[in-house]
């Protein structure tokens, strides 16, 4: 861990979902300028824990701190990037309408607009209605409004699936360029072995944190030489 | 709230629509149609004394059912969430729908007043310009309307099922069909309390009196304020933070 501030800090966190624990006592902190990958089984509370950091979720108790401020408080508004699991675009919009729309809304000028579309290689889809998009499109569509205005952390839900293994390559490129210009990323995924392109897991299950750590001082602890494995072997020790 | 953000959330409203030839084609069409109809079948005193009251009843359904719909899938798209994450008003949210709709009612009530004044005959003794306004106002009640309810629908079936259920009774009830002063006290009660009534209320003085009376005047401001407060409960509705 770094002896910087962490861009987000949740402590104890609980939250209830239809009467049901969704997160139990979840307890972690994102370094700065860091991937930090959500892993667990779909269920296991990865979309609770995030929009929670986003300030969407109601929280049944405990404290969701982000860059300093409580989660939610209108500062944070246009300083975190947010990608919900399904698109959350207009679908009977253009791409280019869709990002000048956000970006009116986030105050970004039209320069903005053109590097987004280029950083998710949409380039040649600008008039293309997002319905008309291929799944995998329309999920860059999606990230390409939560790069706007260059927020200083990205909270991403499952932004990579469905998308072909080039197009992941180049997306997972593209958060390490962004951590290594300062941003942080705090990006969920089902698949395990997305975990190694992380800086850090967070494994989850049943709304409980079950491993906090690198990808290496978690094999290390665990005795394993993959992710996997070392989640299984978490599962198993409780 | 910012009029840079509700302009452009009216925008990107209408550029919506745009896209969707085959409902602004409706929108226009078929209202239009349905006057012309009312005309050919009914005499042409039953058409003046009819026909006017209708040319507000249209745009407060069509943009009861447009508004109500439209909301509804920003709720269930998550792009409702998105912009709620994002640094705008739920005020820059709400008008820039009320603007975008009440632009395009506009259009709507010119189309239909345009052709019911001219080719289908219609005469009234006021100014068809005081009859616009009133269609105008109808139109924003509707959004308004639609706005609020929408958070009580959890999908496009229920919120269909809205029209029936709140437009209707106005219908009934508020003169267009049986005179106010002729139904039971205390259907006449219930009539005073919906905005409707007062939009009638508002049109009948355009049909008697050759200038805006204070009662016109009156009716429209008592449908204003139920626009003003169905927006207002319409925003209340818009949470940022959701179970």
């Amino acid at each position: 861990m770094t002896s910087q501030a962490p861009v987000v800090a949740v402590r104890d966190l609980c939250v209830v979902r239809s009467g049901k624990p969704a997160l139990k006592d979840v307890t972690f902190d994102v370094p700065p300028g860091q991937v930090v990958g959500l892993l667990g089984p779909s269920g296991g509370g990865k979309t609770t824990l995030m929009r929670s950091v986003v300030g969407v979720q109601v929280v049944a108790s405990g404290s969701v701190g982000v860059l300093g401020l409580p989660a939610g408080s209108p500062e944070l508004r246009h300083r975190i990037g947010y990608v919900t699991q399904s698109p959350s675009v207009y679908w009977d919009l253009t791409l280019l309408e869709n990002l000048r729309y956000f970006a009116a809304v986030l105050g970004v000028d039209g320069h903005g607009v053109d590097d987004v579309i280029a950083d998710v290689a949409l380039t040649e889809y600008r008039n293309r209605k997002v319905a008309a998009m291929s799944g995998g499109e329309q999920a860059r569509v999606s990230l390409a409004v939560a790069l706007l205005g260059s927020p200083e952390l990205l909270v991403l839900d499952e932004p990579t699936v469905g998308l072909d293994p080039l197009l992941r390559r180049d997306l997972w490129q593209l958060f390490k360029d962004l951590a290594r210009s300062g941003k942080t990323l705090f990006v969920s995924s089902h698949v395990m072995d997305e975990a190694t392109r992380c800086d850090r897991l967070l494994l989850l299950r049943e709304g409980e944190v079950i491993a906090d750590d690198t990808v290496a001082g978690l094999l290390a602890a665990t005795g394993t030489s993959d992710v996997e494995s070392a989640f299984l072997r978490r599962v198993e020790d409780r | 709230m910012t009029a840079r953000r509700t302009l452009w959330t009216a925008r990107r409203v209408l550029q919506q629509l745009r896209h969707d030839h085959r409902t602004v084609a409706l929108l226009l069409v078929v209202p239009s149609a349905l006057m012309g109809l009312l005309a050919w079948i009914v005499s042409e005193q039953a058409f003046d004394s009819f026909g006017p009251r209708l040319l507000g009843v249209f745009p407060l359904i069509v943009m009861f059912l447009v508004t109500s719909v439209a909301t509804l899938r920003e709720r269930s798209s998550g792009t409702l969430e998105r912009l709620l994450a994002m640094p705008i008003a739920k005020a820059d949210f709400i008008g820039g729908y009320a603007l975008a709709f009440g632009a395009f009612a506009l259009l709507q009530t010119a189309v239909v007043s345009g052709l019911s004044f001219t080719w289908y005959g219609l005469d009234v003794m006021g100014s068809p310009w005081l009859l616009v306004l009133v269609a105008l106002m109808d139109a924003l009640l509707g959004t308004a309307l639609g706005l609020f309810v929408s958070a009580f629908a959890a999908n496009e079936f229920q919120a269909v099922q809205f029209m029936p259920a709140l437009i209707l009774p106005q219908l009934l009830l508020c003169g267009l069909i049986v005179p106010r002063d002729t139904m039971p006290t205390a259907l006449q009660w219930v009539s005073d309390l919906l905005p409707l009534s007062y939009a009638v209320q508002a049109t009948d003085q355009v049909m008697t009196s050759a200038t805006a009376t204070p009662e016109y005047w009156r009716s429209l401001a008592v449908v204003a304020a139920f626009v003003v407060g169905s927006l207002a409960l319409g925003a209340a509705t818009l949470r940022r933070r959701t179970p």
